[in-house]
């Protein structure tokens, strides 16, 4: 048997074994369940290619008319334009910035010894506990103090520390073998540049983690953003969005061609990232 | 050898001398925007409980435990903290119930595992204004896909319609809830299944126990765990909920889904009552530190046994 007729047998045999006769309920259970799941996507991605007279006609879940103009217009009523840049600074500054700080931190609490650090380490994890609605009110008088409404360190600099990503990274940390510190320092390393040389270099995939998690809570944020600015030219996407929403919002597929165009960084996002943001999702229950 | 003893606890002392120096270097900055954004508000945050103030004027008096009084006084506040319990039941009870079927139904499936899992798992990295939007048309009088699909089947949809109904609005709300939080239950609930050993269901298999006994006595009894850490999270993040509400129903009709985010948002940036609306957040937050403290117990004792 040459080795392709023996792959393809095999394919066969684990074909047959693996789609048994008996699953395809169950296939249908999924199928249905996944239908669902997504109608509402199908629902919003058809508006937003109709024309506006066609609205309220069939079909409902997919499109057959392709009218792009859909977006143009919608991108013109609103300053789309401004939010998409607003939304990407914001979301470019946290990011950055929530894996930088949150590497560095956990590179302290996993790697070197100092005094009062289990306490500190204890903090963090207190204060996680303490939900954004407790410090909203005077996280927003300190950003009024500071003369900071509507500016972007308004939106960044409060968030720019993540104590689960510090988390995340800290036990990452603690998996990379010392002798490489060792070794590096005896070849006249600094303790930070083990950070810089040894750490950063091995921590990929968990920098990436934590990378999709900033970004999608970056991008998706609401209320931060709805309480520190006023002024239109400093709304994020989504603030446009909801904003966009109470003016436009019988003329629905202008609205869907704005909810499309806000929506698809993030799905793209995850669909880039999907295996390691999986992933860390799925060790929160193995933790236990 | 003393000389070389005193070399190394030189050398160590040296070192820990440079992790110290290392570690103001790499904690300065995360210090202190935590002291800053974090550690501050939440003391600020209690002070304001106790005060009575709108946040612009001169003056700004101490009225004690006033507020919590007030508070706990007030119909509008006892109907949030209810309508934020429903919510939080039904979207708990869907949410992780649903999802334990369709985990096991993957698990149980090996072509387009991913796909599904994909397909499930879209809605809960998508914006929550850009969904709650979309849910609003889905379920628009006359016009929305669920009125037209009920209208096929000759069902006749409620007036006034789901979101102005206060029957239904409820309802909805938790139908989107669920919805967008499906798939992070399920991944966490195919991971617990990767850990079951299949020689457990071979052995009951073998013993004549059908598909349903088995889901019944070992699948479901060794996800427990998870079942109840997935339970507590889901009650956690649902006395947490803001945005999809704001859009939805914006708390409508009659107050019927004003969950308590949205009443302490209210209070503050619209009737400008801060001590009011920071005693608010601490009673959010005393539920969210029990709940907590409830999964701590559960499984941080777990984790030092093993």
């Amino acid at each position: 048997m040459s080795v392709s007729e023996r792959i393809s047998s095999s394919a066969a045999t684990s074909f047959a074994r693996h789609i048994p006769w008996s699953s395809l309920p169950i296939h249908g259970l999924l199928l249905a369940g996944a239908v669902v799941m997504i109608v509402p996507f199908m629902w919003m991605l058809t508006l937003s290619l109709k024309p506006a007279e066609l609205t309220h006609t069939e079909p409902y879940l997919i499109p057959t008319t392709f009218q792009w103009s859909n977006y143009t217009e919608a991108w013109a009523a609103a300053s789309f334009e401004r939010y998409y840049l607003n939304s990407a600074i914001m979301t470019l500054g946290i990011t950055v910035g929530q894996v930088i700080f949150s590497s560095l931190a956990a590179f302290a609490f996993a790697r070197l010894e100092f005094r009062g650090k289990e306490v500190l380490f204890l903090l963090f994890l207190g204060t996680m506990m303490v939900p954004f609605h407790v410090i909203l009110i005077p996280s927003y008088l300190i950003i009024r103090n500071l003369g900071w409404t509507d500016t972007f360190q308004a939106l960044i600099i409060p968030r720019l520390i993540s104590a689960f990503g510090i988390f995340l990274l800290r036990q990452y940390y603690h998996n990379i073998p010392r002798e490489l510190d060792e070794a590096a320092m005896m070849d006249g390393c600094s303790r930070l540049g083990t950070w810089w040389r040894i750490v950063l270099p091995l921590s990929g995939p968990a920098l990436a983690t934590l990378a999709i998690f900033a970004f999608l809570f970056a991008w998706n944020d609401f209320l931060w953003p709805l309480v520190v600015t006023n002024d239109p030219d400093m709304r994020t996407v989504q603030l446009g969005l909801a904003m966009f929403q109470g003016r436009y919002g019988t003329q629905w597929t202008l609205l869907m061609a704005g909810t499309v165009s806000a929506t698809v960084p993030t799905i793209l996002a995850f669909l880039v990232g999907q295996r390691w943001f999986i992933a860390s999702i799925a060790q929160t229950g193995l933790k236990g | 050898m003393s000389l070389f003893r005193n070399a190394h606890s030189r050398w160590q002392r040296a070192n820990r001398l440079g992790d110290l120096n290392t570690a103001l270097i790499a904690l300065a900055p995360v210090v202190l925007l935590f002291a800053i954004f974090n550690i501050y508000p939440i003391v600020y945050s209690g002070y304001l409980s106790l005060m009575k103030w709108d946040g612009l004027s001169a003056d700004r008096t101490f009225v004690g435990l006033d507020n919590y009084q007030e508070i706990f006084n007030s119909p509008i506040f006892l109907n949030s903290l209810i309508v934020t319990a429903k919510y939080a039941i039904g979207v708990t009870i869907l949410g992780v119930g649903l999802a334990l079927i369709v985990a096991v139904l993957l698990n149980s499936v090996v072509r387009g595992r991913t796909l599904y899992r994909t397909l499930y798992f879209i809605p809960v990295v998508t914006s929550t204004i850009a969904i709650a939007i979309v849910w609003r048309l889905l379920m628009a009088p006359g016009f929305g896909y669920a009125d037209i699909v009920l209208r096929n089947m000759g069902i006749t949809p409620p007036t006034p319609s789901w979101l102005r109904n206060p029957t239904w609005a409820l309802y909805i709300v938790i139908l989107v809830g669920t919805w967008k939080r499906l798939g992070f239950n399920i991944v966490i609930y195919m991971a617990g299944l990767q850990g079951i050993p299949g020689e457990y269901y071979d052995a009951a298999k073998v013993d004549g126990a059908g598909p349903f006994a088995r889901f019944r006595y070992i699948t479901v009894p060794l996800l427990s765990q998870i079942t109840l850490l997935l339970v507590i999270m889901s009650i956690i993040d649902a006395f947490l909920i803001f945005d999809v509400v704001y859009v939805l129903t914006d708390g409508g009709p009659i107050g019927t889904t004003e969950v308590i985010g949205l009443l302490l948002y209210r209070q503050a940036f619209r009737y400008f009552d801060l001590g009011s609306a920071s005693a608010i957040g601490w009673v959010i937050f005393a539920i969210v530190f029990m709940a907590t403290l409830l999964q701590w117990r559960l499984f941080g004792l777990k984790e030092n046994r093993t």
